[in-house]
């Protein structure tokens, strides 16, 4: 929770100075020229708030800065895993590239590749987007991390930046959320809206990320009852409609009533459609795809990191951070509520959301007892984001193994 | 497991199976004419993403099927032309067909890719009366989709017209020795060519039927996860007989969809990885089995399959 403190108050500081920076030029008349020049001046001021140690180590090979396109434009690509028309993970990022260029006009350029490839055809599109000139580069899979990593040293200039994964370069960054939160939050809801107690949950694959998901589903929809089952079933895929289908349909051959999902497809939505169960989305809103099924769902929002780090880049105020992002910074949220939940949950579920975004909640705070009833985690302590990073075990009550 | 739970496991099973069964007859007719078509899978992507497109404009599942037919025996017609006029090498050009339709399908289906069908244009349920109250077996059997109940008539009209009938004695002659066929007077190009088509139109129709009722959303990559190999493999190991390719798609389908329900069950002394495979495994087992001659000779392998016919070479 310290760090992600720190880098909420590093964002704040960022913010801070990009306003600074706004209000003396006008955005047209930003001289390519002249950006280079506040990059290093501008750094020590933002670390009296820190502990030293960590942030300043940039210093010592500082990123080159943005020098600005030959029109003054700055070029901005997004790589994407799945195709932007899923509904899902790559559909949110795309909507934040489009709220970027909204947001920022004339000034960027954006394009993106959607279905690329993890591995080397992913390292080939990065080698090659940095060599056409691109200054921000958005990676959007985990499996881009490597990829990224080894094209990055070989073009100072180009910032990359990566979403769900952990290594940081001169001149890489790495971003992602405390989906957890919303996630708490729509497991409240499911557990409202069942009559049999019995969730369901659609996994994708067993690692931290997922299993994370799964508990604080679990955990939300313990609080609102507490004899609530969430049973999982893994489909070792991020985007498999068919596959994804079949495991909804076999959860809900069990008297499963609410299904959660983890991956990019509305199909688990459509299965609960067809046999009046009901459904929480993940990533985007999704309800077009199963209105009456439809609960809510835990969603993203990267609007606000995309226009925030373009700025930065185009300031040249940019560096390589590691963002953990939280309700409060809007990142993750939660979606419109559907038919299916009453006034009196929602009033319930939007009070503990207020407690999340106010810091007074966390959904991983103990006495947390794992699927063996033993203690993991003391009354009143909350799991450190460390902790939370690395989950591998499920909460009680969830039925199902946390990876082979 | 309890009861309702093993029923519906088995009619999803079934619901599961009948693209298989679908493509594997249609490549069983294919065989039978002495043409061995690798390019089930190409089929089944080109017919399922013009099933997509057809519906969604049409609004209609039905248009929608009969363009993604049409279009899986499009394909197959560049098949035929290639290794029966042109006597090109059967496998290479099934396997051409399989790169060229999953990169035409991704082409066709590239404004689309990720998108939902719309419930309307989805295939409804049909349950049939009477029979759909029987216990266990009405609802693993009763209450489907039409066209599982038709590929079980296209099943049972396949082997009639094989084994019962004198076109399907023709075509049996084509398949085992295109020069007595010749000699007889049957036009062995002809014949092929038609069965060859016919292969493609459910080729075709078992990717229209994968879009409409089983998979929610186009996604080239994710539509039909190698089924037309499987389907191939299946044919093998229903040693070319249409009966056998209809439970032997059942079985598949169980394979298929195994997986999930077995992990919803709390079986989970199997890794779930394993049960995905499964269904690939079997198919490399049964090819491995049937790639020595004598055993395949035996299963009942069209002794002409896969040699092109040149009369003048007789």
């Amino acid at each position: 929770m310290r760090r992600l403190t720190r880098y909420v108050a590093l964002l704040a500081v960022g913010g801070l100075l990009l306003v600074a920076c706004e209000a003396d030029e006008p955005e047209d008349v930003v001289d390519p020229d002249e950006v280079e020049e506040p990059d290093e001046v501008e750094e020590p001021e933002e670390e009296p708030e820190e502990e030293p140690e960590e942030a300043e180590e940039p210093d010592d090979v500082p990123w080159a800065g943005y020098e600005g396109g030959e029109d003054g434009v700055l070029r901005v690509a997004y790589v994407y895993v799945g195709p932007v028309g899923d509904a899902g993970w790559t559909y949110s990022h795309d909507q934040g590239r489009q709220a970027l260029e909204e947001a920022m006009g004339d000034q960027v350029e954006t394009t993106y590749l959607e279905s690329v490839e993890e591995g080397a055809p992913a390292e080939r599109v990065f080698e090659d987007l940095a060599r056409e000139g691109y200054h921000l580069i958005f990676g959007t899979s985990f499996g881009f991390m490597d990829s990224m990593a080894a094209v990055a040293p070989d073009f100072p200039e180009t910032v990359f930046e990566h979403a769900s994964g952990y290594t940081k370069l001169d001149n890489m960054g790495n971003y992602f959320g405390a989906m957890e939160e919303p996630r708490y939050l729509s497991g409240m809801a499911a557990a409202s809206v069942s009559e049999t107690g019995q969730l369901g949950y659609v996994a994708a694959f067993p690692i931290p990320e997922v299993i994370r998901g799964i508990n604080a589903f679990a955990l939300g929809a313990q609080e609102v009852d507490p004899d609530a089952t969430v049973e999982v079933v893994w489909t070792s895929t991020w985007f498999g409609p068919e596959i994804e289908l079949e495991a909804a349909e076999s959860l809900l051959d069990r008297g499963v009533d609410v299904l959660a999902q983890h991956q990019d497809t509305p199909a688990p939505g459509q299965a609960a459609e067809e046999r009046d169960a009901h459904w929480v989305g993940y990533h985007s809103d999704m309800s077009e795809f199963a209105a009456d099924a439809w609960l809510t769902a835990p969603v993203w929002d990267w609007t606000d990191y995309y226009v925030e780090t373009a700025e930065m880049v185009w300031d040249g105020t940019w560096e390589p951070r590691e963002v953990y992002a939280s309700m409060a910074d809007g990142m993750v949220q939660l979606a419109d509520y559907g038919p299916a939940v009453d006034d009196d949950t929602q009033a319930m579920v939007d009070d503990r959301a207020q407690d999340i975004i106010d810091g007074t909640f966390a959904p991983f705070t103990g006495p947390l007892y794992d699927q063996d009833g033993e203690l993991r985690v003391e009354e009143d302590v909350e799991m450190t984001l460390e902790e939370l990073l690395n989950m591998e075990w499920f909460v009680e009550g969830v039925i199902g193994e946390p990876g082979e | 497991m309890n009861e309702t739970v093993l029923a519906m496991t088995l009619a999803a099973a079934v619901a599961a199976g009948t693209p298989l069964a679908l493509a594997a007859i249609g490549e069983l007719i294919t065989e039978r004419a002495g043409i061995l078509n690798l390019g089930v899978e190409g089929m089944m992507l080109l017919g399922a993403v013009t099933t997509f497109l057809v519906s969604l404009a049409t609004g209609s599942p039905w248009i929608g099927m009969a363009a993604g037919a049409l279009a899986g025996a499009g394909l197959s017609a560049a098949h035929a032309f290639l290794t029966i006029t042109l006597r090109a090498n059967q496998i290479v050009s099934g396997l051409a067909l399989v790169i060229f339709g999953t990169g035409l399908s991704t082409f066709l289906g590239r404004p689309v890719e990720g998108m939902p069908l719309p419930r309307e244009s989805r295939l409804p349920r049909m349950n049939i009366q009477l029979l759909q109250d029987l216990p266990l077996l009405g609802r693993v059997l009763f209450q489907q989709d039409v066209v599982v109940y038709g590929t079980w008539v296209i099943a049972a009209l396949t082997a009639f017209y094989l084994f019962r009938t004198r076109p399907g004695l023709s075509l049996r002659a084509v398949g085992e020795s295109p020069a007595t066929a010749d000699v007889m007077g049957l036009r062995v190009n002809t014949i092929r060519y038609v069965h060859t088509l016919v292969g493609g139109l459910l080729g075709g129709g078992a990717g229209a039927y994968l879009m409409l009722a089983r998979v929610p959303a186009w996604s080239q990559a994710a539509t039909t996860n190698g089924i037309g190999f499987i389907a191939i493999a299946l044919v093998v190991f229903a040693s070319w007989r249409p009966w056998r390719a209809l439970l032997g798609a059942l079985i598949f389908g169980l394979a298929l969809r195994a997986n999930f329900a077995l992990q919803a069950a709390g079986v989970t002394f199997i890794p779930a990885e394993f049960l995905a495979m499964t269904p690939y495994l079997l198919t490399i087992l049964v090819l491995i089995a049937l790639s020595f001659s004598d055993l395949r000779r035996r299963a009942g392998a069209p002794e002409a399959l896969g040699v092109p016919y040149a009369r003048e070479e007789r």
